[in-house]
């Protein structure tokens, strides 16, 4: 291939990824560094388009980050007001009692029910009115490394035909210089994986595990809706060995979220998320929410799930990484836009410190991280998740109340992660087929219909972005052995397995990624690599996801 | 010799974007939807921009009538080649006849050999405002463009019509619309989105420029169109064809 020539820019500290952690980067570094030049860049055709998220949110880290952020008409408009906690079997709801004791993170005082993609979007506003150059529309393909440090990043190539030849609207992609890079891509982003391979910043830390969310927002009759209610719930309809569960939150003007998050860590080849979430609308506890109501967005994302033993080593020379692409979620509370938040907010102190004395490595951050609330939140609840991939969901559920309740987080042992999302897939022939119900169209729904509310539209006549690092293992290993789980995973229908003759073939429908990253995760050999695709593709998310 | 060409582009929801009737009925919900600009404006933008890559045009202005927020259409105007861009500003919905006197306004000022814009906005698909503006000027118009020469003081116009393609020669000043076929518009690359925050954007109130804004047309009501029943895989052309014959009873 031929040389590509590509034009410059230079800043003092480049953000990839526009979520609460880089935007809080950004506004954190603006305040107390005024004079450094921030640019951020977003893959999203706008802030906020690809944000998924319940979404409950603790205000604390916001609280220190924007103070006046009342005065500042910030969209946390709906206080949580009531909430439940359910097990389920299959016709009943078992409500859990006294949760603020026996499940201490999931107690919701103070916190509000939003629209991350909103929160964001205005977060967006506040950065740029604090001097952040905000570019949304362009991906960060790749990092630019130079003299064994990162030197900034460079853009991905637009216009670029689906065989690899330049189309005639090429544009080359830019290299964007920074004395400090911040990745905050959210969880498993494409350059925090380069900068953990290439720095080895994994070393001697737990494997990342994820979950997949899926979501759905509802438009209900005014009558029914109550603003503020928050319902989880866990059981029916997976087993007792799989987890996951259901949230259901009513807010803003008569909307509901709605969704599912199953642990990419199941195992039985058979299941489907999107099934999943599907089908617990049917149960009496969520059906009745529904109700009179249309459904208007759809979308998924995964989440990080491996918590305080799976985190990184968090700077590297010329960068750091932050919010879920580090992987600072708060597992049992399902709650990372707080800790992404603050997280973001550190970061910028040890870059600007790093800006400061001229030091390449900003490596004050992980002894800033360590002294703050962030930790110690993260240390005591690292032994829930764990527990429940080794004991199930019922016996993890009394383990987390009695690690709780008891030892409130400082039990003297930790649990670890046993295995890495891609090794617990059983193979076929041990699994059991799930039935699952067709859609009805008004309360359940198929993909095809689904993917259509996330207004996810990508350049038809780019590179396919889901490459397959060996073409012949699809067939060797994903077909004969597990019997195509990517065509069941992928919450978006990307994968078909099709018949040509007596031979079996994968179809990848790329343009309909919703960028969740769970075929990036969940493949049993690692097989298939998510790539940025051209900036601006991928999903619409509208206000109200 | 200087020949300006003035672009009309409007800020409209996304194409992407699975617009959905308020609740009430009323429009359709463009709060919190992302906007962009008219495909059919980029497509003109395009146009006035290789028009003077060509060294047929000298330059290229922009204006948007709209919300403070339609300043961002006007970056990637100026982001994929406009020299200058001018903000209208309104908060109201204005009608083509509107939108129409208010560009006569500018076009008066600016003195452009062409106004060259899109031949309908996708969000009320009106197809109307590069008619009234040529009307109101007295200027030739030449609509639907799928090719656009400029030469000797007259362009010569290449228009979709129903089955083939019509040429026409008007004289300048003329009015010009843009038809999908007419280019593939660039992309508003990075190094230049950076480089339109430095080029000049001019704002103007709308209700300073005298012009009657007055809305002439009552929307009676909006829906969405009926659902699409589901379609049916089949497995030969023999089966379609008894399907045509037997179930759709066409044939
Ligand atoms: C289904 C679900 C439910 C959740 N519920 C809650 C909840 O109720 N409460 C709560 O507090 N948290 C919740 N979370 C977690 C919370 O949403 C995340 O922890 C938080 O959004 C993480 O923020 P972030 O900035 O690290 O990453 P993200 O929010 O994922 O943002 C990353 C951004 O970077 C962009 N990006 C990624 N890669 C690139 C690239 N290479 N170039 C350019 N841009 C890039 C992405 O498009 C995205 O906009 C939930 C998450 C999910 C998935
Ligand atoms: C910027 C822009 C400009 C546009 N300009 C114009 C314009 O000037 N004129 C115009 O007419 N439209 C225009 N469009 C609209 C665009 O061309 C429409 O997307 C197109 O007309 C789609 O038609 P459809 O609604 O039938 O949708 P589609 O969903 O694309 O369906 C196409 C048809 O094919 C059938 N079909 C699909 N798949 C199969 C299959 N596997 N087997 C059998 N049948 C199948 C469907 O049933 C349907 O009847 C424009 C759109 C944009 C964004
Ligand atoms: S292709 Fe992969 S990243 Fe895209 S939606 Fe499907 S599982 Fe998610």
């Amino acid at each position: 291939m031929t040389q590509i020539e590509r034009e410059e820019m230079e800043f003092d500290v480049v953000v990839v990824g526009g979520g609460p952690a880089g935007l809080a980067a950004a506004i954190r570094l603006r305040q107390i560094a005024p004079e450094t030049s921030v640019c951020l860049i977003e893959k999203g055709s706008e802030i906020g388009a690809h944000i998924v998220s319940g979404a409950v949110i603790e205000p604390r880290a916001l609280e220190e980050l924007l103070p006046d952020w009342r005065d500042r008409n910030a969209p946390l408009r709906t206080p949580v007001t009531e909430e439940h906690m359910l097990y389920l079997t299959p016709h009943r709801a078992i409500n859990i009692p006294a949760l603020d004791r026996v499940m201490p993170h999931m107690n919701n005082h103070g916190n509000f029910v939003v629209s991350l993609g909103e929160v964001c979007r205005w977060l967006g506003e506040q950065a740029e009115e604090a001097g952040v150059e905000i570019y949304p529309g362009f991906s960060g393909a790749e990092l630019l490394i130079e003299n064994n440090r990162v030197a900034g990043i460079i853009t991905g190539d637009m216009g670029i035909e689906r065989d690899g030849t330049q189309g005639g609207n090429f544009a080359p992609g830019m290299i964007l210089r920074a004395k400090q890079t911040i990745l905050t891509e959210g969880a498993r982003g494409s350059l925090s994986a380069h900068a953990m391979q290439r720095f080895g910043l994994r070393k001697g830390v737990e494997s990342q595990t994820y979950a997949l969310g899926i979501k759905e927002v509802w438009e209900i009759p005014k009558e029914n809706h109550r603003p503020g209610l928050v319902q989880h719930s866990f059981g029916w309809p997976l087993d007792d060995h799989t987890y996951g569960g259901a949230w259901l939150y009513h807010f803003g003007e008569n909307l509901v979220s709605y969704g599912f998050v199953t642990g990419l860590d199941y195992a039985n080849t058979y299941l489907s998320p999107f099934e999943e979430m599907q089908r617990t609308k049917l149960h009496p506890a969520f059906r009745k929410h529904f109700e009179g109501g249309k459904r208007i967005i759809y979308g998924a994302r995964a989440l990080s799930e491996g918590g305080f033993q799976s985190i990184p080593r968090l700077s590297f020379p010329g960068g750091v990484l932050a919010g879920d692409s580090a992987g600072f979620l708060n597992v049992p509370k399902i709650k990372g836009t707080h800790t992404a938040m603050k997280s973001g907010m550190l970061a910028a102190e040890a870059v600007a410190e790093a800006l400061t004395k001229d030091t390449t490595e900003a490596s004050t951050f992980t002894a800033l991280v360590k002294d703050s609330w962030l930790w110690s939140e993260l240390r005591d609840v690292r032994n829930i998740r764990p527990a429940f991939s080794k004991w199930g969901m019922k016996l993890g559920a009394l383990y987390s109340g009695i690690d709780s309740m008891i030892f409130r987080g400082r039990t003297p042992w930790t649990l670890h992660h046993p295995h890495a999302d891609n090794e617990t897939l059983k193979p076929a022939a041990l699994c059991k087929k799930i039935a699952y119900p067709k859609p009805d169209n008004k309360l359940t729904f198929d993909r095809v219909s689904s993917v259509f509310l996330s207004s996810t539209n990508h350049e038809e006549n780019q590179p396919v972005h889901l490459k397959l690092r060996n073409q012949s293992i699809w067939r060797t290993v994903n077909h004969d052995v597990f019997d195509s789980p990517e065509s069941r995973y992928c919450p978006a229908g990307v994968y078909e397995q099709e018949q040509d003759g007596t031979e079996w073939n994968l179809r990848i429908n790329a343009q309909n990624c919703v960028h969740c990253k769970t075929c990036d995760i969940k493949d049993p050999t690692q097989n298939i690599e998510w790539c940025t695709p051209e900036g601006g593709g991928g999903p619409n998310y509208p206000v109200g996801m | 010799m200087t020949m300006k060409v003035l672009v009309p582009v409007k800020r409209v929801v996304d194409y992407n974007v699975k617009v959905r009737v308020a609740a009430d009925g009323s429009g359709v919900e463009t709060q919190g939807v992302k906007m962009s600009m008219n495909p059919f404006d980029e497509i003109a933008i395009e146009e006035a921009v290789r028009l003077r890559e060509k060294g047929a045009a000298t330059e290229v202005v922009a204006v948007s009538i709209g919300v403070q927020a339609s300043q961002d259409t006007l970056r990637t105007a100026l982001a994929m080649g406009a020299d200058r861009a001018i903000l209208i500003r309104t908060n109201e919905t204005l009608e083509p006849l509107a939108v129409a006197g208010l560009l006569k306004i500018i076009v008066e000022r600016e003195a452009p050999g062409l106004v060259c814009m899109g031949k309908q906005a996708i969000d009320d698909d009106m197809n109307a405002t590069g008619q009234i503006l040529a009307a109101k000027l007295g200027w030739p118009q030449g609509t639907f463009a799928s090719a656009v020469t400029i030469a000797d003081g007259r362009a010569e116009i290449a228009r979709e019509i129903d089955g083939g393609t019509e040429v026409i020669s008007l004289a300048l000043p003329a009015v010009v619309t843009a038809d999908l076929r007419l280019n593939e518009p660039r992309y508003a690359s990075l190094p230049n989105i950076m480089k339109a925050r430095k080029k000049p954007l001019e704002t103007l109130d709308a209700a300073d420029l005298g012009v009657d804004l007055a809305p002439r047309l009552t929307i009676v009501s909006v829906a969405e169109p009926a659902e699409r029943k589901e379609g049916v895989k089949l497995n030969s052309a023999a089966e379609l064809v008894e399907k045509l014959k037997t179930e759709a009873k066409v044939i």
